[in-house]
């Protein structure tokens, strides 16, 4: 636990010094606020479609978002070498993951949470409860969760953040067309493939419209402690490599 | 003590390492030598616990490094060949995060972080970010992140590797301060960085331990007694001056080769190969003739010597 916390906060001291952390933010809010303008807000429509339209864009953009703020996070470390510093102290490879990990998610809601006035620009102007809007930022957060631990695995394989990112938008791309795949199979195949699917179904029937499941939110947090497990087992492994 | 048994490893199929076994004792410092690619990082890296051996037992102070290596990890410190260091981080920021991640408490962080920017001689870049300073310092916040713990045992892989001559003769001045708190282990491929700095040497060759003692153990072992001398004679008159000096040096007692070399700015350069100390009777046989000494030099020191002959049957070249 004490590992874990030193390691979140020099991770997260990392995006906030650096100029990349930054940029990442400043790119994903500009790219937002454009989507928002471009779909959201072209032509006249119900404000619950308008809010739609905006957790639509808003969670492409926070998938890549996530991509991009882990592929970084162990590569990077073994590109510089630093990763022989955490290797030799007396530190498990789960507090590692976890403490980058942890550090990645709360500048990922940051970035979301700046993202917020659009919402309520939506809710001043039109008719929506807060509760979809809150039930569609916690699926943000659940879906920016799931690809950061994508992204982190990814992460873990390589020292070439190039790379990293590639295997990344690889698994990520793999993860959103388990669905389109599903319909082309048949039963039971189609419905089993098609759960599998990390946005369609879970997010766009579910968070997008406002609507709360156990099964999604369980959907999303057991991809993430998949794709951490992996993660940690891959820093495991490169110890005898 | 540090106990090593039969430690392997294997990359794939190639054998990188061992198996070797040897012992340590504490206060002890000892050097690591080899070749490129002799397998020195990879036994430093998994006595480091950074990497997991194939095969063999570590033992250090007691503590089975493959069963408990976060126990070992807290006693040691390690200097890989590239120091790990966070480049965006200020120098005390970085040796506060490398102690808080070795466990130290808040107030033995504020008693060891100045003992190793002490010890390191980092005190006046202390506050500044580590993308900012030269090879060298960085280098030494690399030293001073692996002693901020105060550790028993002390891994310096390749410490002067990059260096200048002026930050290499600091580096051993640092080194040679180290030893007096810590069991030290330092790799290195140069000789003279060894000797100068170690009770004792184990010489590895391609992943094997060729040789184990301290430099005049080493030397006296000498498998190979072999001495190579230059000698530079300024040119003299007459079209066979060459081969008679040739001739004069091949009737010193001890030779048993003499090599043409290079002619330089009328010196006349010979390698001699001799099975003892030549290098008096050589310059008296010069003398003798009326011809003039330019130049006389061991080409290698004794345990240069006794490391190329170690060494040569495993370095492939």
């Amino acid at each position: 636990m004490r590992a874990t916390s030193v390691i979140f906060r020099r991770e997260l001291g990392t995006y906030l010094r650096s100029p990349i952390g930054w940029i990442i933010a400043a790119a994903a809010l500009l790219i937002e606020g454009l989507l928002f303008q471009a779909f959201a807000l072209s032509k006249t429509m119900l404000s619950g479609e308008v809010l739609r339209w905006f957790f639509w864009t808003m969670s492409g953009v926070t998938m890549g978002v996530a991509i991009v703020l882990s592929i970084r996070l162990v590569a990077e470390e073994r590109q510089n070498n630093s990763i022989v510093l955490l290797n030799t102290s007396p530190v498990s490879d789960l507090s590692i993951v976890i403490g980058k990990y942890l550090a990645a998610l709360v500048f990922l809601a940051a970035i979301l949470a700046l993202s917020c006035y659009m919402p309520i620009l939506v809710k001043l102007n039109g008719k929506v409860s807060t509760s979809q809007i809150l039930i569609g930022y916690l699926g943000l957060f659940l879906i920016g969760g799931a690809f950061l631990a994508i992204g982190l695995f990814a992460s873990a394989l390589t020292r070439y953040q190039l790379v990293a990112a590639v295997i990344g938008l690889g698994i990520s791309m793999v993860m959103i067309v388990f669905y389109p795949l599903s319909k082309k199979l048949a039963p039971p195949f189609d419905t089993a493939i098609g759960q599998l699917d990390a946005w369609w179904g879970h997010f766009d029937r579910g968070f997008m419209v406002g609507v709360l499941t156990l099964e999604n939110v369980v959907y999303y947090l057991a991809l993430t402690y998949f794709f951490l497990l992996l993660a940690v087992k891959t820093l495991e492994a490169k110890r005898w490599q | 003590m540090i106990k090593v048994e039969n430690l392997s490893k294997f990359y794939g199929a190639r054998r990188a390492l061992g198996p070797v076994s040897f012992e340590i004792e504490d206060g002890e410092t000892v050097g690591f030598l080899g070749l490129n690619g002799a397998g020195k990082t990879t036994a430093l890296r998994i006595l480091a616990c950074d990497l997991r051996p194939s095969g063999g037992a570590i033992s250090i102070n007691g503590v089975d490094a493959i069963a408990e290596p976060h126990e070992v990890r807290k006693r040691i410190g390690f200097l890989p060949e590239t120091p790990p260091l966070y480049t965006d981080m200020t120098v005390i920021d970085y040796l506060r995060f490398a102690s808080e991640l070795r466990g130290l408490r808040k107030q033995d962080q504020n008693k060891r972080i100045p003992e190793a920017l002490e010890a390191t001689d980092l005190g006046d870049v202390a506050g500044d970010v580590i993308s900012t300073l030269s090879h060298g310092y960085r280098q030494r916040v690399g030293v001073a992140q692996a002693i901020v713990h105060q550790p028993t045992l002390l891994i310096l892989d390749e410490p002067t590797r990059g260096l200048d001559p002026v930050q290499i003769v600091e580096m051993r001045r640092m080194i040679q301060n180290l030893k007096e708190k810590h069991t030290v282990l330092i790799s290195s491929h140069i000789l003279t960085e060894i000797s100068q700095t170690c009770d004792r040497l184990l010489v590895l060759g391609r992943g094997e331990l060729v040789g184990s003692g301290t430099e005049e153990e080493l030397t006296h072992k000498g498998h190979d007694t072999t001495k190579m001398v230059v000698v530079g004679v300024r040119r003299g008159d007459g079209d066979d001056f060459e081969a008679r000096v040739a001739k004069a040096l091949f009737a010193v007692p001890g030779v048993s080769l003499v090599d043409y070399g290079r002619e330089m700015n009328g010196c006349l350069n010979f390698t001699l190969t001799a099975d003892r100390e030549v290098r008096g009777a050589v310059s008296k046989a010069i003398v003798a003739q009326d011809w003039e000494l330019l130049r006389l030099d061991a080409m290698t020191s004794e345990l240069e010597q006794t490391f190329i002959t170690l060494v040569g049957g495993h370095a492939g070249n």
